[in-house]
């Protein structure tokens, strides 16, 4: 017979002929004790056979995953006839089987793997001994033999490969290898690089917006009506006192192009609020310095995009005139250039300059923002 | 224990083809000793070990149903149309990415089943990673030799969150977009490479088409596969260390004591990981979580009411929301207030988490290895640290509910935030010393046992009209017949007369009627037969309860600091 344990001396060992006579509860506790385990307490659970108590217990058992087999069959039928399609609740019976669905086949799966697992510790419990064993740990350091014999391996390798005294090939290795991990590195960040200074002139970069008027031509504000072919322009009248509109950049020549029109809508720094203040609020304004002209008589437009993380700062408060962001909750206030009066944000909300355009009635930005809109970075300077 | 010493020939078929198929695998493979050996393996038992264990089957359930999910679902930022079977939702402009969301939800069988199942599991493996973090954490398991451990489960839960964050950015709705936004503004706020990294991981500005595809790759393979390897590390270290274990009858520094892998850990492990996916499918049947057809696609300039991620994440946005607006501005350049609580908080809290093993260290000069787990009353200084920790987390994600607190219960939002604030500053410490206080209440309570017996509710009146409450010694007494002080071991002690079984045990029987009375006396004596037997043949000495010597009695200072030293 083999050892495969060199902690054991093989004198200790049965022979192959003394194995052969041995039982199975021998055979058990020697291999315990080549493992350094000892069986303490392993004590049958029904010592008195055949008891009322037993036989419940294996009902109990039974009953569990006799329980999972019905519920698995369960799940079965509701998975494949139960009607799983999406009903809409102005048919309420449908509505409601229909909404029965996942409910059902999660009761019905949930209980059927349960039950297997419920039957599985109810069987531990109830029919496995309850064993104590005691196992020796052997942890720490390895033994001093192991510790210097693979010390002197590791030795020799470097010694008989001389490689400890050839520097120029230390050296040359290093660089092969140094060279190899920068390249790995370029080609695995290489590609992701992008400049995000490249675009400083247009809305591709951070400092401009689709506010921008290029050409020349006039950027409208054009409000969201849920059709994203609808082009519907804002006329000052058609906002009461006290109200306050989410606006985005139209241009005229964008009317037919589907593509620019929806990145219009859609990029993150579009979204304007239209703010119409009450005449008496109107009086109390505090401009910022260099936007004295940006607003048009009592309709002011800051972007929506928080100067905290950048979330639409949707809520406006008409009683306060504030401007609160959902997010984290910075207030800013209407009143005073949108500049932030409570929470974590720390910059004023940038302001859009606008006025009416004579020819049309409708409202059009001047120019860009003059700052970058939105969270901090940087370089930015203020 | 007759059943198992006859051996038998094989007997029947399936017996031989067993038998067969282990001489095969064992020709080829030289198995036998090894199989043996694990089989022996003893793992202490305690219901504290099953927390890493619910993660661990957790893990399993989100690689099932986040594969099922991988098989439909499309990352594509392409715009569409919707034209599903969701009526609400028809004719609306949205993201493939969000499409599919919904055709998982709507058109596949069975399909918002497993997105359910998939996040409540996702939600359950955090909870269960966080959970055996404290554990490990108040029980002092994470000391020489298992640190490394530690630093790993730290690393785990970093890598969870993130592939949680990752996994609810996907579905490209309203609420996921803003939390993406959100992360968008923080990736920003690094001083000097912020922008330059927003731009490599978006490939341009906020929001861009390439982040969700991005996020996908990580939230399928990248992350999964490191949590994979780590999590099989990690469960490697813990079986070729062993497991600690408590103190108490028979346990020693050098063993260990409770079952074997075979036939007990196994069968009650199996059962408990489908105990684990059994209830995991009954939350993702039974309970709704996150309907995205409710909120819509994601658009910039929307956002729902009570935007807050996922729990493992929402107490970055409460720290978020509390965070004063401080703004530092050097000449041409600036560092954004958002910078200090997240990308330079949260990595330095993790850093002092995954250092701890090696700052306990320091200030207890403890440096022994240790296996035997600690009370987390007998170590008042660290057991305080966490209850501050919690308390600092709890904050946070209170905080991160705070406008919906203030709506419901018509407090001031601004009152909400300065509790946060305020809260933030002057509850840890308190939480430190109340925690303090109570585990040296703790500690008096338990040697107060060890000197003077349980308390029996048993009031008596002396000759001489004094009243003296009885109490029952757990050892032996002296000549006055009052009890020998036992030394504290560092084992949960009785304080009840129930715990010493004086209310005895309910009679055995059904619901409706019970054991026949003979039955259940014979199988208690055949018990307590077999029982005595192990007491007398003495295969093992008793000698934890007598004191090993190797459970240390504690010094009064060490009682009141970090604990006995080895
Ligand atoms: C190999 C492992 C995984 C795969 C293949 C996978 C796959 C997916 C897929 C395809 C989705 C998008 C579909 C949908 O949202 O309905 C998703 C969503 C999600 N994943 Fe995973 N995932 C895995 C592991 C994880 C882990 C470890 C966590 C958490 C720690 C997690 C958390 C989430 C969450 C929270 C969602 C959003 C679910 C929702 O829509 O409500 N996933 N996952
Ligand atoms: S994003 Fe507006 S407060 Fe944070």
């Amino acid at each position: 017979m083999s050892n495969d344990n060199p902690s054991r001396p093989d004198e200790d060992l049965p022979t192959d002929e003394e194995l052969g006579e041995m039982s199975r509860d021998e055979l058990l506790r020697l291999g315990g004790k080549l493992d350094e385990v000892q069986i303490v307490e392993y004590p049958d659970p029904w010592p008195v056979k055949g008891t009322r108590a037993e036989k419940r217990a294996e009902r109990v058992v039974a009953m569990w995953f006799g329980l999972a087999g019905l519920a698995g069959l369960a799940f079965v039928v509701v998975f494949l006839w139960w009607p799983y399609q999406y009903q809409p609740p102005n048919d309420p019976e449908a509505h409601f089987l229909y909404s029965l669905y996942t409910p059902l086949i999660g009761l019905t799966l949930g209980l059927s793997i349960l039950g297997v697992g419920v039957g599985a510790i109810a069987y531990t419990k109830k029919f496995l001994p309850h064993e104590v064993v005691v196992q020796q740990r052997h942890d720490g350091g390895s033994s001093e033999l192991d510790k210097q014999t693979a010390a002197a391996h590791l030795a020799d390798a470097g010694g008989r490969s001389t490689i400890a005294r050839r520097s120029m090939i230390k050296r040359s290795a290093g660089f092969g290898l140094g060279a190899f991990g920068l390249a790995a590195g370029v080609f695995a960040l290489g590609g992701f690089i992008r400049d995000p200074w490249k675009d400083t002139e247009n809305h591709e970069g951070l400092w401009h917006t689709r506010w921008q008027p290029e050409n020349g031509e006039k950027v409208f504000l054009r409000r969201s009506t849920g059709d994203a072919h609808e082009i519907s322009l804002v006329k000052p009248e058609d906002m009461e006192a006290g109200s306050m509109e989410t606006v985005f950049p139209f241009r005229e020549t964008d009317r037919h192009d589907e593509e620019a029109l929806n990145e219009a809508m859609k990029s993150a720094d579009s979204p304007v609020m239209l703010i119409r203040l009450r005449p008496d609020d109107a009086t109390k304004v505090v401009k910022r310095e260099g936007q004295e002209d940006f607003n048009f008589g009592d309709y002011y437009a800051y972007t929506k995009i928080c100067s905290h993380l950048g979330c639409p700062t949707s809520l406006y408060e008409q009683q306060t005139n504030r401007i609160l962001c959902p997010c984290h909750q910075s207030q800013f206030d209407a009143l005073h250039y949108a500049k932030p009066i409570f929470g974590p944000a720390t910059r004023a909300l940038a302001q859009l300059p606008i006025a009416v355009d004579p020819e049309t009635g409708y409202f059009y930005a001047r120019g860009d923002f003059i700052e970058a809109v939105g969270p901090a970075f940087w370089e930015r300077k203020s | 224990m007759s059943a198992i010493t006859t051996p038998t020939k094989p007997s029947n078929a399936a017996e031989r083809a067993a038998n067969g198929s282990a001489k095969w695998t064992d020709d080829r493979y030289h198995l036998a000793g090894g199989l043996r050996r694990q089989m022996n393996k003893v793992f202490p038992t305690h219901w504290s070990f099953l927390l890493g264990e619910i993660a661990l089957y957790s893990f399993i359930v989100l690689l099932l149903s986040g594969t099922y999910l991988a098989l439909f679902f499309d990352p594509s930022m392409e715009e569409v149309q919707y034209q599903g079977s969701f009526t609400n939702l028809r004719g609306i402009e949205m993201s493939r990415a969000y499409e599919s969301t919904l055709e998982i939800s709507f058109e596949v069988r069975g399909g918002l089943f497993a997105r359910q199942v998939h996040h409540w599991a996702a939600l359950l493996f955090m909870a269960a990673i966080v959970a055996h973090m404290l554990r490990n954490f108040f029980t002092g398991s994470f000391r020489r030799p298992r640190e490394v451990n530690w630093v790993i489960g730290v690393v785990l839960f970093m890598l969870g969150a993130l592939e949680g964050f990752a996994g609810y950015s996907l579905p490209d709705d309203l609420l996921s977009g803003s939390g993406l936004r959100i992360m968008s503004g923080l990736i920003m706020s690094i001083p000097v490479l912020g922008t330059w990294t927003h731009w490599l991981a978006f490939g341009g500005e906020y929001p861009g088409t390439e982040i969700i595809p991005r996020l996908y790759t990580l939230h399928i393979l990248l992350i999964p596969g490191l949590l994979l390897a780590l999590i099989a590390v990690h469960v490697g270290l813990v079986w070729y260390q062993k497991h600690t274990q408590f103190p108490g009858v028979r346990r020693k520094e050098s063993n260990v004591v409770g079952v074997r892998i075979m036939p007990y850990f196994a069968l009650k492990g199996g059962g408990f990981t489908m105990i684990v996916i059994g209830v995991t499918a009954l939350m993702g049947g039974l309970f709704q979580i996150n309907p995205v057809w409710n909120l819509g696609p994601y658009n910039a300039s929307q956002v729902s009411a009570a935007t807050v991620p996922d729990w493992y994440m929402a107490w970055t946005d409460g720290l978020l929301r509390i965070w004063p607006a401080w703004e530092v501005y050097l000449g041409d350049w600036m560092i954004p207030s958002t910078f200090v609580p997240f990308m330079m908080g949260l990595p330095m809290l993790c850093g002092l988490a995954a250092v701890y093993p090696w700052i306990e260290r320091r200030l207890t000069k403890d440096y022994a290895h240790h296996n035997l787990l600690q009370r987390p009353r007998d170590v008042p200084v660290r057991t305080s640290l966490g209850m501050m920790a919690i308390t600092y987390f709890m904050v946070t994600l209170i905080t991160a509910g705070n406008d919906v607190i203030a709506d419901k219960f018509h407090i001031s939002l601004n009152a909400m935030v300065w509790f946060g604030r305020i809260g933030l500053l002057v509850l840890p410490p308190l939480a430190y010393v109340v925690t303090y206080r109570i585990c040296l209440g703790l500690q008096r309570a338990d040697r107060e046992v060890l000197e003077h017996g349980v308390e029996t509710g048993v009031i008596k009146r002396l000759p001489h009209g004094e009243f003296v409450e009885v109490h029952q010694p757990l050892g032996p007494v002296d000549d006055h017949g009052h009890p020998v002080p036992l030394a504290y071991q560092g084992a949960p002690v009785p304080k009840r007369m129930n715990k010493l079984g004086s209310a005895g045990a309910p009679v055995p029987g059904s619901l409706l009627k019970p054991d026949p009375a003979e039955e259940s006396v014979a199988l208690a004596r055949a018990a307590q037969e077999e029982h005595a037997a192990v007491e007398s043949n003495g295969e093992v000495p008793r000698d934890g309860a007598e004191g090993n010597g190797e459970v240390s009695q504690q010094s009064e200072d060490e009682r009141a600091g970090y604990g006995a030293r080895e």
